[in-house]
């Protein structure tokens, strides 16, 4: 046991030794690529779980509504990762991030890849995160990389209407029937643990803000939580904040157990027939 | 968010009946200038969710500008047992066509 084993879960450190073991890595090389690429995975993992609820939410309008939030945040990972593999040298493309790319690769935050829930935990876990999102792109907006700076641009009108929802459906549940309201009210406090993690400042996160590039995650914090507590209490809900544990890793490539899971649908297509087109 | 326990699966006969949201026509203005038009209708718990309903399932493809969503039960429609009398009659009065007139070449739109 004392001899390190090569396994893909094991975070190697000498990857450059190993023959295309770099190919499909993490972007370390651009504090810039590295802080993009936490924000494009955050999207495109959030999606592929929205898009589980095609045939699955209450009705099929909802299918169609959580369908079309999901494409938003696929086209918002579409149109940052080939501008990632162009900054971080390795000229990967969409594809090559999305479906190529092993878990410990993964920069996401532990919120988005959670199994889906029910449906009050899907609108607790969208609540927070188009809040997070709507403050993140705003701040984006003004960032010194143009390319960034018109894909949050974009991007605000769209989680701007994905905060709009998922609040319409809170405030409902929660002021809604008995049932509904202790659902709902369940959801906010099982969404608690993962929140810490959008907000922390990881070395990528404070490079790529003293760059200008990008914001700091914890300067968002006060203004997401004042976005979920007017909602909160219109659905006189009570916002829990005191979790026993909170969530880490995500952004260092440690993720939790459904991850693995997730990838596994998502990429086993473009794995088993590897360059298909259709 | 996992882990969430599942409710013990209960007969349908036990369950009350499933109360459906209602139904919503769905109207679409393509551009500025033109009338709103009938999209379709869809189901939805109340106006506001109606609106955003119609603009996912109707206005996706860039349909639109404007939506007005009018609850189905709110709107009082002919009956097509009365088109005869409702609309046959207008048939043969080919005077109510403003056709008798001569236009003059220069005016556009008319």
């Amino acid at each position: 046991m004392s001899t390190p084993v090569n396994s893909t879960n094991a975070p190697s450190e000498s990857d450059e030794a190993l023959p295309g073991a770099a190919d499909n890595g993490p972007s370390g090389v651009s504090p810039e690529a590295a802080y993009l690429l936490g924000l494009a995975d955050d999207a495109m993992v959030c999606a592929q779980r929205l898009s589980e609820w095609m045939t699955n939410a209450p009705q099929i309008e909802e299918d169609m509504a959580l369908g079309n939030i999901a494409l938003d945040l696929l086209g918002q990972a579409r149109a940052l990762y080939p501008y990632i593999g162009s900054i971080d040298g390795t000229g990967r493309g969409e594809d090559d991030y999305a479906m190529l790319r092993d878990e410990r690769d993964w920069r996401n935050v532990h919120l988005v890849e959670q199994e889906r829930g029910d449906f009050a935990d899907e609108m607790a876990r969208l609540l927070w995160f188009s809040a997070y999102q709507v403050e993140l792109q705003t701040a984006l907006s003004g960032s010194s990389d143009d390319v960034v700076a018109g894909v949050a641009g974009k991007a605000l009108k769209e989680v701007r209407y994905h905060l709009d929802h998922a609040s319409l459906w809170v405030v409902r549940l929660g002021d809604g029937t008995e049932e509904s309201h202790r659902r709902m009210q369940a959801a906010l406090q099982r969404v608690l643990p993962y929140l810490a993690e959008l907000f922390d400042d990881d070395e990528a996160s404070v490079t790529a803000a003293g760059l200008g590039v990008g914001v700091l995650p914890s300067s968002l914090h006060d203004a997401v939580v004042a976005r979920v507590r007017r909602v909160a209490d219109e659905a006189s809900l009570v916002l829990p904040d005191n979790s026993p544990w909170r969530s880490r890793g995500g952004r260092a490539g440690i993720h939790s157990r459904p991850m693995g899971y997730l990838l596994a649908e998502m990429q086993h297509i473009a794995r088993s027939h590897p360059g298909a087109t259709w | 968010m996992s882990g969430v326990p599942t409710p013990p699966a209960e007969k349908v006969a036990d369950r009350p009946a499933e109360k459906s949201w209602p139904l919503w026509e769905v109207f679409v203005r393509g551009k500025r200038g033109l009338s709103h038009v009938h999209a379709g209708s869809l189901h939805a718990p109340d106006a506001a969710f109606a609106l955003r309903n119609a603009r996912d399932v109707y206005t996706r493809r860039q349909e639109g500008v404007s939506i007005w969503v009018v609850l189905a039960d709110d709107i009082t429609a002919s009956s097509p047992d009365e088109k005869d009398s409702f609309f046959d009659p207008a048939a043969d009065k080919i005077y109510r066509h403003p056709t008798f007139y001569d236009v003059p070449d220069d005016v556009e739109y008319l």
